[in-house]
């Protein structure tokens, strides 16, 4: 590992989203967008990404900050995940994103880690980040897809070529809570939900997101749909801290008076490539009692279409384990 | 004719430590800083509109001027350009903590910083805790008591995210302190060890 300098750029601090618009228009493919920086200068110091241009996003106020609005709740996208975790109103009505964001990473890289890019990272297959020459790089092969291949990390659904898998916690909070994303470009706004934000490679091979070269994610909208429901987040890694997720499991439940699922949505990460909600799972559950034979009965659905790495079949009874214990104890 | 024993007795009190920093302060570290800054700045003018290099950091209560590279470290900054060695790097990709350090008080990760996000904030490295006369940092002192470090490389780091956790929460659980010095790595294990001199500290303090 070496610890030189990182290949030089130029370092832009805009004070403002119009400036850092400008600033990507200019310069194109060759900026890059950086958050807290937290994965960002690992890319850069391993020589895998070299922009031109780095856009620190840092010093724009307008993009950080909770705010409770009539429909619910605006996150400024570089809010730092270490400010969500010990947000009150955050703690108050959607525990299960405080709870996802205090357990990303370590406490150092929560303190300037954002939701933004949380959200937004790229992937963290091995090959890839080695800077091989893969699909996901715009070469040819996939490293990790092998018979040989290291794939212990990587994904149960959805492989197209690529099998690597999204690395965030709180992205599949934002899915089971049915989050908006709002993205700046300087043609304007445009509103999607969670579930649209993230691409898999079937989709665009190079991009875990729909965010283009001139997009900025300016800010998560949470609706209050969901507002103390009974949640459940767990995050299963190698190490509990730093590490990323090998699976996790974020739910957000509706039981009735006498015990009855009214309403589910139930989120796996680190499964596929995007948060995958679990459509089949939610059915079995919905207007079932809240015990734990509908619990196992859910589980043993969870995994279902599963098409595992040479490596990574652990992940399936873990999966599905995980989903019984969001049920059962949520 | 003198002997290796005359030499010891009268030789200065030159530690390697000090011997290092004189080196860095003389400027005669000229061929280290080249391989360390070697194809980061090929001289060509930054583009408009980019930081300006020369900036003003505070460090350890004084306000330093120094030249920074659009792409350099607060961990870059800090040891090869101030001389303030106390900051280790372990890994420098964010995962060890060994380069903590105090940014307004809270702890970060120098390696993981880009000195040019610091401008205004106050850095506070191990150097900083010294006090008025030498003496050590309580947290420092409880760690000695406590048989924290072993071989000490991760020792600044931890020492830095115990103060940052104090400052914060004087009257930690031992739970909340095990979760805040949950970004430091020990090589040696001693993770307990630091623990108990992060209670010594905070019951003395």
């Amino acid at each position: 590992m070496t610890k030189d300098m990182m290949p030089k750029f130029d370092l832009f601090q805009p004070a403002d989203i119009e400036t850092a618009l400008k600033l990507l228009d200019k310069y194109g493919v060759k900026a890059w967008k950086m958050a807290g920086g937290q994965d960002s200068l690992d890319w850069f110091k391993d020589r895998a990404k070299r922009p031109e241009a780095v856009i620190d996003l840092s010093g724009i106020e307008a993009l950080k900050g909770v705010r409770e609005t009539e429909a619910g709740l605006e996150i400024g996208a570089m809010t730092t995940l270490a400010e969500i975790a010990a947000n009150p109103i955050i703690k108050e009505k959607f525990g299960l994103l405080a709870t996802a964001a205090s357990r990303v990473a370590s406490p150092q890289i929560r303190t300037v880690g954002t939701i933004g890019g949380n959200l937004s990272q790229d992937a963290r297959c091995w090959y890839y980040r080695a800077g091989m020459d893969c699909y996901r790089a715009g070469g040819n092969t996939c490293y990790a897809g092998t018979p040989q291949g290291m794939n212990r990390e990587h994904c149960l659904f959805g492989a197209s070529r690529c099998v690597a898998v999204t690395p965030s916690d709180t992205a599949p909070v934002m899915v089971a809570l049915e989050a908006e994303f709002v993205i700046r470009s300087s043609k304007g706004e445009r509103i999607l939900p969670a579930d649209k934000y993230f691409i898999g490679p079937a989709v665009n091979i190079t991009h875990m997101t729909v965010l283009e070269p001139g997009d900025i994610l300016t800010t998560i909208r949470i609706p209050s749909k969901w507002a103390g429901a009974k949640f459940y987040f767990e995050k299963v890694a190698d190490r509990n801290t730093w590490d990323f997720a090998l699976v996790n499991v974020a739910s957000a439940m509706k039981v009735k008076a006498d015990g009855v699922i009214e309403d589910i949505r139930i989120v796996c990460g680190a499964v596929e490539c995007v948060p995958r909600r679990l459509n089949a799972v939610e059915d079995i559950v919905k207007g079932s009692a809240k015990n734990d034979d509908t619990a196992t009965l859910a589980a043993s659905s969870a995994a279902r279409g599963a098409a595992p790495l040479n490596f990574n079949h652990f992940k399936i009874p873990l999966m599905e384990n995980l989903v019984k214990r969001a049920i059962r104890d949520s | 004719m003198t002997t290796t024993d005359d030499m010891a007795i009268g030789r200065d009190p030159v530690t390697r430590r000090r011997f290092i920093k004189s080196i860095i302060a003389s400027g005669a570290a000229t061929s280290a800083a080249a391989y360390y800054l070697a194809g980061c700045s090929d001289g060509s003018a930054p583009a408009a509109g980019s930081v300006e290099r020369l900036i003003t950091l505070k460090v350890n209560g004084q306000d330093r001027r120094v030249d920074i590279l659009p792409n350099e470290t607060l961990a870059m900054t800090l040891r090869y350009k101030l001389g303030l060695t106390g900051t280790k790097l372990g890994c420098d990709r964010g995962e060890c903590g060994a380069c903590t350090v105090l940014i307004n008080d809270v702890g970060h990760n120098s390696c993981s910083t880009l000195t040019h996000g610091v401008r205004g904030r106050a850095v506070t490295t191990v150097e900083g805790l010294e006090g008025p006369n030498g003496e050590l940092h309580v947290v420092q002192q409880a760690m000695i008591d406590e048989l924290g470090p072993q071989c000490g490389f991760c020792t600044p780091g931890q020492v830095m995210s115990a103060v940052g956790l104090l400052k914060a929460n004087p009257k930690p659980t031992r739970a909340e302190a095990r979760q805040a010095m949950a970004g430091n790595l020990c090589r040696c294990g001693a993770y307990d060890h630091y623990l108990n001199a992060v209670m010594r500290a905070a019951k003395s303090a």
